[in-house]
């Protein structure tokens, strides 16, 4: 990986890192509004479920995540351990893959539950 | 009296015990100094100023990389002992000398070199000494290449190729030298993981360095360069 990717990827870490400065504000907000009234599943399903304004904010959310946490992660890696960069550059990579689509089926799952 | 504790050997060598005559105003590298000249002329160190300006004499004091010409003994000593040890985060030669070359092959490697504009029949630039570049600059000119901040950069520590504060110090100070020409080019030097952005802002540097710099702010610097020039497509 040349210095140039390095340093795209570094920059991109930077930059998603403001994306969840405000996404976690909003979300520790919401939810600390939202458990007001109790906490349960319906009232999960029926605050989020369907809410396009909600399934968007949290996809950005899952976007900044898939950004932020693999190059955290292939950074760890690299100081942390022996492992060599093309294996650390692989993991980092499938890490991405996975916090995409979990959190994206998470985003989806809930906006289909609302009938959206 | 002094009981001084004294690295010996190579990577896997021991500390030996020496006792030393406690004087007024001794310095830790008097104290090592003593043990060569007057218990073991097998003892393996460097110095070559004595006043704090060469840089060569850093060794880590009771566990703190300082310089030791500039080091009285009253104010490291613990209950009048002392341990000495090569600079951590380089290969130990032999008793308390490090082989620096990987420290200052990274200077060079980062584009510590001053690249001039001008031919020697030139006029001198004219920086005016509140210009914003050169008080930058002048911030991190004193360097003397002791080493202390690489030994006592943990990053230098997980990740060996990191560059270290030292030879992105001397780089920023170029960067703001309105009289070098390398430009961009040497933001591409310090750019990628081995380079600035591998910094994690811990400040082991600026907390040991003897003459009070402030790397860190330096890396801080160079990372904001960089990120403006990637941005722009000009690494």
């Amino acid at each position: 990986m040349s210095e140039v990717t390095q340093t795209r990827l570094w920059l991109a870490q930077r930059i998603s890192a403001m994306v969840l400065a405000v996404a976690v504000a909003i979300h520790l907000t919401g939810i600390i509004v939202a458990i007001q009234g109790g906490l349960s599943a319906a009232e999960i399903i029926g605050r989020v479920g369907g809410s396009f304004t909600l399934a968007a904010f949290y996809g950005v959310f899952v976007l900044a995540c898939a950004v932020h946490a693999p190059i955290g992660l292939r950074t760890v890696l690299a100081e942390m351990t022996d492992l060599k960069p093309v294996l650390v550059n692989g993991i980092a990579g499938a890490f991405t893959a996975v916090i995409l689509l979990m959190g994206m089926q998470a985003v989806l799952g809930f906006y289909g539950l609302g009938g959206g | 009296m002094l009981v001084v504790e004294i690295w010996r050997g190579g990577e896997d060598g021991r500390f030996q015990s020496f006792d030393v005559p406690r004087l007024e105003n001794q310095t830790v590298l008097d104290v090592v100094t003593y043990v060569q000249r007057k218990l073991d002329p097998g003892l393996s160190y460097r110095f070559s100023c004595r006043v704090g300006m060469c840089g060569s004499c850093a060794m880590t004091v009771n566990g703190t990389p300082r310089w030791t010409c500039r080091t009285h003994v009253s104010r490291v000593a613990e209950d009048g002992q002392l341990q000495i040890a090569p600079l951590r985060n380089l290969p130990v030669i032999k008793d308390l000398s490090v082989d620096m070359r990987n420290f200052f092959d990274k200077l060079a490697k980062a584009g510590g070199a001053f690249q001039s504009t001008k031919a020697r029949t030139d006029n001198f630039a004219q920086i005016p000494p509140a210009d914003p570049q050169r008080k930058q600059a002048d911030a991190g000119i004193e360097c003397i290449g002791c080493a202390v901040c690489y030994a006592a950069c943990d990053v230098v520590t997980w990740k060996p190729t990191y560059l270290g504060p030292a030879a992105l110090n001397r780089a920023w100070t170029l960067v703001n030298d309105a009289r070098d020409g390398m430009g961009d080019k040497r933001l591409s030097l310090v750019a990628g993981d081995d380079g600035c952005i591998a910094c994690h802002s811990q400040q082991g540097c600026q907390e040991h360095c003897p003459k009070s710099l402030s790397p860190t702010a330096a890396i801080a610097g160079l990372k904001r360069s960089v990120a403006v020039a990637a941005l722009k497509g000009k690494l």
